[in-house]
């Protein structure tokens, strides 16, 4: 099976951008099974996903709007990645650039929309960046485990959003009513972000792919980036090579962190227009600094690769929304689902990896064999 | 108010809550040690610990049998633990994200069954205090560390027993090898694969052993995310702990310690917000790791998949 894909490259190209979509049908499969045990027709129940994702052009539309914190978030995944640090922060990071741009919005009510809202999104981006900072730091100065640092300021993250939204920042209106719903008052009309079309897509979409290109120029066209890559790459050989190794780590996680930050304040301005909370993460994030990790892995740690993945990504969410109001199942079908894609997704980037590994030995091999046969006897 | 906290009796409650609460801890640290010393880190302890629960309590709420509950959560936990292997060591994911995978597979499913089997919360009677004759009557010691339930005692046992295992045993050197220098090991004609299938196996059997410890044992019923982070602050314990069971035990300690003493400031009234008072943990957990992972270093081949010739 390898062999045949190192002889005909071009099929094992087409494998290579296949294989997340395989991965995602096999978990699909699965997922038809639950259905199943749970008296649900698969083919009708998926059925109604893909109607609920492409069947209106508002169908479209707010695929579009939740494939953009997707593609936010992972951008700022592609760029730890390749730095060589897992950021799985993206949620905490997330409610941060939410709640300190929701604070901004709240604080300054008068301001016109063309500045306050520049402001609130650079705001959320510097908050996210200072939530990835944290674990970055400790990751290059005090050797702990990013994975497990940014998992607790999650935690830390969603108590703190809970403290402030049941307590400093509720609205007012709650304040007084006798459900006392922990949100915030809705933000000034004038900051809503531009809609696009007469629909829910705003103009955050547009910049999130905008994003997507300039994290594309910064990896690959310019020195801090190529920086960040290379220790990603081989930390040690970078050392040697006179690189600031940990200033590095820290520059690539508060930088994924920023986008994740970036994401929330969007979600405010441009979807929710006030910060909420249900006492969980997903509750305002629907997970999306767990999913833009699969994402950024759909599109192959690519910026650009990443602007399809979301999309796929958003699709999946907004028609297993729809299958959920038509068949009744229990959102957490779709969380479940969730998992099992992400499994599925890692677990077949080994066999990506592995025939890529062969090919390039294969390759290497090659060129060394047609150097010796010019070498003069 | 803050004065209540210094009496004797709260005192004591709170260091025989603290002792009692130590339980889910030990048993899902105490698994992960295991596997984390063969090299494989498995972040979906939550995950398992959710679907652990939910089996221990749905069996003992259909059958009224809580050994049969406890059956279930082990055997719930061997198939999510033998899927973990799979994942991590046949397909080498990495690990820092499958888990989380595995996590949110385990946070759906658990919440999912209990919507469509049960619907609302309900309660069973756990396994009830067991009197240690004598110990027990102990003034105070006897009520902080001889009046609990069955799986309490196993979890403190588990401690010198996983001690001896990793250390004193043929299949300790092993798990430890294979965990250490996975290349020599391999030469030396231990099976790399079959030994990181057993850890993580018997890694999800302790992690669902700790959820149903939770809805059999402590608190008896199942909702929603009952398990609450627990299971990732499990993780970091095996860090904490310098991949030792002792170092577990002291980690368990201190932070079944701290929930405790953050319950009974709720329930004493006392003015700090509880969204703050929850925040403790996660923020003493962090502490913990930067003084912790200055002292020790971690199993060489954590979270590196082996692969012959590679």
């Amino acid at each position: 099976m390898q062999d045949f894909f190192i002889r005909y490259p071009r099929v094992w190209r087409a494998f290579d951008i296949l294989l997340p979509f395989l991965a995602t049908l096999a978990a699909l499969g699965v997922g038809a099974v639950l259905l199943m045990v749970f008296d649900a027709n698969p083919i009708v129940a998926y059925g109604a996903l893909l109607d609920g994702a492409f069947g209106s052009t508002n169908a479209v539309a707010d695929t579009l709007v939740k494939a953009t914190p997707l593609l936010l978030v992972a951008l700022g995944i592609c760029i730890a990645f390749r730095g060589g640090v897992i950021n799985i922060g993206g949620e905490g990071q997330l409610v941060l650039g939410a709640v300190t741009a929701t604070l901004v919005g709240l604080a300054l009510p008068d301001m016109s929309g063309y500045l306050l809202i520049p402001i609130a999104l650079i705001v959320g981006f510097l908050a996210g960046g200072f939530w990835g900072a944290i674990p970055g730091l400790l990751k290059a100065y005090f050797n702990v485990n990013e994975i497990l640092s940014t998992i607790m300021m999650n935690a830390i993250a969603v108590q703190g959003m809970n403290y402030l939204l049941r307590g400093p920042m509720i609205d007012p209106v709650q304040l007084d009513a006798a459900s006392r719903i922990p949100q915030t008052a809705r933000l000034s009309a004038a900051f809503d972000l531009p809609r696009l079309v007469p629909t829910r897509l705003h103009l955050g979409t547009a910049l999130a792919v905008i994003a997507a290109f300039l994290v594309f120029i910064f990896l690959w066209r310019t020195v801090v980036g190529y920086r960040i890559r290379a220790v990603g790459l081989n930390a040690s050989a970078s050392r040697y090579a006179g690189i600031n190794v940990p200033r590095n780590i820290v520059l690539a996680i508060a930088l994924s962190g920023a986008f994740c930050g970036l994401a929330g304040a969007i979600q405010v301005y441009g979807l929710h227009h006030r910060m909420f909370t249900d006492g969980s993460a997903t509750g305002f994030t629907g997970s999306a600094g767990f999913n833009g990790i699969v994402v950024a892995l759909f599109g192959q740690l690519h910026p650009l690769g990443a602007i399809p993945a979301s999309f796929l990504f958003g699709a999946l969410i907004v028609g297993a929304n729809k299958l959920q109001r038509v068949m009744q199942v229990p959102s957490s079908f779709i969380i479940a689902l969730n998992g099992l894609v992400v499994v599925f997704v890692v677990s077949a980037d080994y066999w990506r990896r592995r025939i890529a590994r062969r090919r390039e030995a294969e390759v290497v091999s090659e060129e060394i064999a047609t150097s010796e046969a010019e070498v003069p006897t | 108010m803050i004065t209540e906290l210094f009496t004797t009796t709260v005192l004591v409650g709170i260091l025989a809550s603290g002792f009692r609460l130590a339980t889910p801890y030990l048993y899902a640290s105490l698994g992960e040690t295991f596997g984390q010393k063969s090299g494989v880190l498995n972040l979906g302890v939550e995950g398992i610990m959710l679907l652990g629960a939910f089996a221990a309590f749905y069996t003992t709420f259909i059958t009224e049998n809580l050994w049969l509950g406890l059956l279930a959560a082990i055997i719930v936990g061997g198939i999510m633990g033998l899927a973990v292997a799979v994942i991590n060591v046949t397909l080498k994911a990495e690990q820092g994200i499958s888990g989380i995978g595995v996590f949110l597979f385990g946070l759906g499913m658990s919440e999912l069954l209990f919507q469509k089997a049960l619907g609302t919360v309900e309660t069973v009677s756990g396994f009830s205090s067991i009197n240690i004759p004598f110990l027990s009557d102990i003034p105070i010691i006897g009520e902080i560390f001889f009046q609990h339930n069955f799986l309490v005692y196993i979890a403190y046992l588990m401690v010198p027993v996983s001690w001896f295992v990793l250390s004193k045993t043929t299949l300790g050197l092993k798990i430890r090898a294979v965990g250490e220098n996975p290349e020599a090991a391999d030469t030396l004609g231990v099976s790399v694969s079959g030994v990181r299938y057993f850890t993580q196996i018997f890694g999800g059997v302790m992690s669902g052993i700790a959820g149903a410890s939770l809805s059999i044992a402590l608190l008896n019923v199942f909702q929603q995310n009952l398990t609450s982070g627990l299971g990732f602050i499990a993780v970091a314990l095996v860090y904490f702990g310098g991949w030792r069971p002792l170092g577990v035990l002291v980690g368990s300690l201190i932070f079944s310690m701290v929930n405790a003493l953050q319950l009974w400031v709720q329930v004493l009234d006392i003015p700090i917000p509880s969204d703050i008072a929850v925040m403790m943990p996660y923020v003493l957990t962090i502490l913990a790791l930067v003084i912790a992972v200055q002292r020790v270093r971690p199993p060489s081949a954590l979270t590196k998949p082996y692969e012959r010739g590679g």
